[in-house]
């Protein structure tokens, strides 16, 4: 019998310095500082590197150039902006345009993927072919390919004299497309401030619904006063603004339009280009975040006589939606990285406008550091948004 | 509850089938199945894996369609009005081989979500209505884990609570032993004696013939879609008619 008790082991071993070599977590340590100096002297090795080689050309080094008028126009933007604005300013207007082409394509990708992600999973074989043959399209084909086809299909639009008539509601041309828009009115901005009120108030309300059916047990449907709420406040603030319904249209004149509002061909293709490519994925996202959720699941729920609307808001999309969303992000950001291809088609993006300060000051190693940094940063807060929302919805396991 | 006043009278069929046919596509799962369970009747169905027992019980509270025949639950017949429908799932509870426990949710989530919003109960008459099952199946201590932080045999017994919670008249238990580790399989087969003990109405497709001998009050053998057998377990066992049963049960008992 060995019954060994700790008290009878023996002394306690001392530590020799030959040990430590010895020791898995000093070990570790040593590594990972041996490794952080080794990143930090190359870094420096380059960063020496390129100043003096730079120096050598008597090219200047820093952000200074930022502040120094840019000497070109713009023909997109978002912002005020003209030749003698600063090079930041410039970027900023990139930025701008990054920004809202990416927002476009981002809704327009995530309509057609979910759209296409169901009818992937549809009993109906001619429907679900059609999704199949559409993804596999617009997966394979690389995305530089399909926004100059775009770009080249919208060159080859009839000019605005033969522009295509889309029923009286705007022109699809050369110039891209023009359409309709109320007249500005002062009573918009109210009314979007009149909207954002409203889905406040819809999601307090459904928050109150939901106590009132755990305190009494009664289900109150809030889908239609939800839709009334959102609704509802800026149809009211438009009706007390006298309900201005004047619209500028939008009118053929000379070589071009007046009047609605127009926007770029290339801001067009660039859009098409990479909603359509991210589609394709999102619509495989999609649907295999429906396939996810076992039959089973549905099952039980119908076994405890839930009715499907309760199935699918409770048990089904739920489990969906931790599977969707992760991926779903990531071809958010990779639309958002696509739409640097820009460049190609002449559209004023970032790396577009980086590209012209590159050139015209020559600081090409400044220049990119700043488009690597917003790109990053954009990835950064998609990803940490991400990691939240992971860890919230995370299915406990063991 | 407005369906109490259609329960017939003590003894009387509370599930009656007849002549039901199911087809898959071409293949046909069941032949003319008759069947009929009185209030509190304890059944237990075995026969071959593919004869169609799953499907049988499954077509009681409609998870699968049946194409030809009647079946009548509480004097209400299944049809696709989806009226029926509800009023006799609210009625039949169902456990199943894999659990399906809702994964995303809590125990006790699983067991409120049915009352609130089925049978429209207040959210804490709800929980208490869950803690009272969850002590039932002796792990009220498990209330506030997920699902899948639970051994196989909690989680069945949680599937059995969240059935519970419906208050139904009848259960139906497909396999709910199949998954587990033998160690777990008593757990499980305790929580269903005491059930049947209570006065529940029970359909059970198991392979357990300990259980069937102890419990059942008819042993019903299916084959090939078909119900080829149906006697209580003293004569079941001591004196099969068909000569597939024996075959059957010379198989299983052997181990
Ligand atoms: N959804 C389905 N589609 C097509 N065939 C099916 C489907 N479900 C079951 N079947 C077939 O119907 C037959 C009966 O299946 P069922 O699951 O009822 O058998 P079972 O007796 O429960 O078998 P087991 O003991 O393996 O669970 C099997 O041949 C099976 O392959
Ligand atoms: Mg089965």
């Amino acid at each position: 019998m060995t019954d060994a008790t700790p008290g009878r082991l023996g002394k306690p071993p001392t530590r020799r310095p030959k040990d430590l070599l010895y020791s898995e977590s000093f070990r570790t340590a040593l590594y990972q500082v041996a490794l952080a100096a080794g990143v930090v002297l190359l870094g420096l090795y380059l960063y020496q590197n390129v100043v003096e080689n730079l120096g050598r050309q008597n090219i200047a080094t820093g952000f200074g150039f930022l502040d120094e008028v840019s000497q070109f126009e713009i023909g997109e933007r978002l912002i005020d902006y003209s030749s003698r604005d600063s090079y930041g300013r410039a970027l900023l207007v990139g930025l701008m345009n990054t920004l809202s082409v990416s927002a476009a394509g981002i809704v327009v990708a995530t309509v057609i993927g979910f759209a296409v992600g169901i009818m992937r999973v549809s009993t109906n074989w001619l429907l679900q072919r059609i999704a199949l043959t559409y993804v596999e399209i617009v997966r394979n084909i690389p995305v530089i390919l399909q926004v100059i086809f775009w770009a080249a299909v919208i060159r080859n639009l009839p000019a605005p004299r033969q522009a295509l008539d889309l029923w009286g509601l705007g022109f699809l041309s050369n110039r891209g497309l023009t359409f309709l828009l109320p007249a500005a009115h002062p009573a918009h901005v109210w009314m979007l401030a009149a909207f954002a009120a409203g889905i406040a108030a819809a999601s307090v309300a459904a928050r109150m619904a939901r106590r009132h059916r755990e305190a009494t047990g009664r289900y109150v449907d809030m889908l239609w006063p939800c839709i009334g709420l959102i609704l509802g406040p800026p149809v009211l603030v438009w009706l007390g603004f006298g309900a201005p319904h004047e619209l500028s249209f939008p009118e053929r004149q000379g070589f071009n339009f007046t009047g609605g509002a127009t926007i770029s061909p290339e801001f067009v293709a660039l859009m098409a280009g990479i909603a359509l490519y991210s589609s394709g994925f999102i619509a495989e996202i999609v649907r295999a975040g429906i396939q996810a959720t076992p039959r089973g699941q549905v099952e039980a729920a119908r076994s405890i006589a839930l009715r499907p609307r309760f199935i699918l808001r409770y048990v089904v999309l739920p489990q969906a939606l931790r599977v969707i969303v992760p991926p779903l992000t990531s071809q958010y950001v990779s639309l958002i990285k696509n739409s640097s291809i820009a460049v190609v088609i002449g559209y004023p993006d970032l790396v577009n406008i980086g590209n012209t300060v590159m050139n015209q000051t020559g600081q090409a190693v400044e220049a990119i550091a700043v488009m690597m940094t917003v790109f990053l940063a954009i990835s950064l807060v998609t990803s940490l948004a991400m990691n939240f929302y992971n860890r919230l919805v995370a299915i406990k396991e063991r | 509850m407005t369906h109490s006043a259609q329960i017939e009278p003590t003894g009387a069929p509370v599930i009656q089938m007849r002549d039901v046919s199911k087809w898959f596509g071409q293949f046909q799962v069941l032949h003319e199945v008759d069947l009929d369970v009185g209030k509190g009747e304890r059944v237990v169905v075995c026969g071959p894996s593919g004869s169609g027992k799953s499907t049988l019980i499954r077509c009681i509270n409609r998870l699968e369609v049946h194409q030809s025949g009647q079946i009548v639950v509480n004097g209400l017949e299944l049809s696709d009005n989806v009226k029926n429908i509800e009023k006799i799932r609210r009625n039949i509870g169902m456990v199943f081989q894999n659990f399906n426990l809702f994964p995303h949710l809590t125990v006790l989530e699983n067991l409120t979500l049915g009352p609130m919003l089925t049978r429209h109960m207040k959210k804490a008459a709800a929980e208490e209505l869950a803690m009272h099952f969850l002590h039932k199946v002796r792990i009220p201590e498990q209330a506030q884990k997920y699902p899948l932080q639970l051994s196989g045999g909690q989680q069945q017994r949680v599937a059995i609570a969240r059935s519970l919670c419906m208050e139904p008249e009848i259960m139906l238990f497909d396999e709910p032993t199949s998954a587990l580790d033998p160690e777990m399989i008593k757990e499980v087969l305790d929580t269903m004696i005491e059930l049947a003990e209570s006065g529940m109405t029970m359909i059970v497709v198991t392979h357990e013939m300990g259980f069937a001998r102890t419990v059942a009050d008819k042993v019903v053998f299916m084959a090939d879609g078909r119900k080829v057998e149906a006697a209580p377990p003293e004569e079941f066992f001591g004196n099969p008619r068909e000569h597939r049963t024996r075959a059957f049960l010379d198989q299983i008992l052997k181990h």
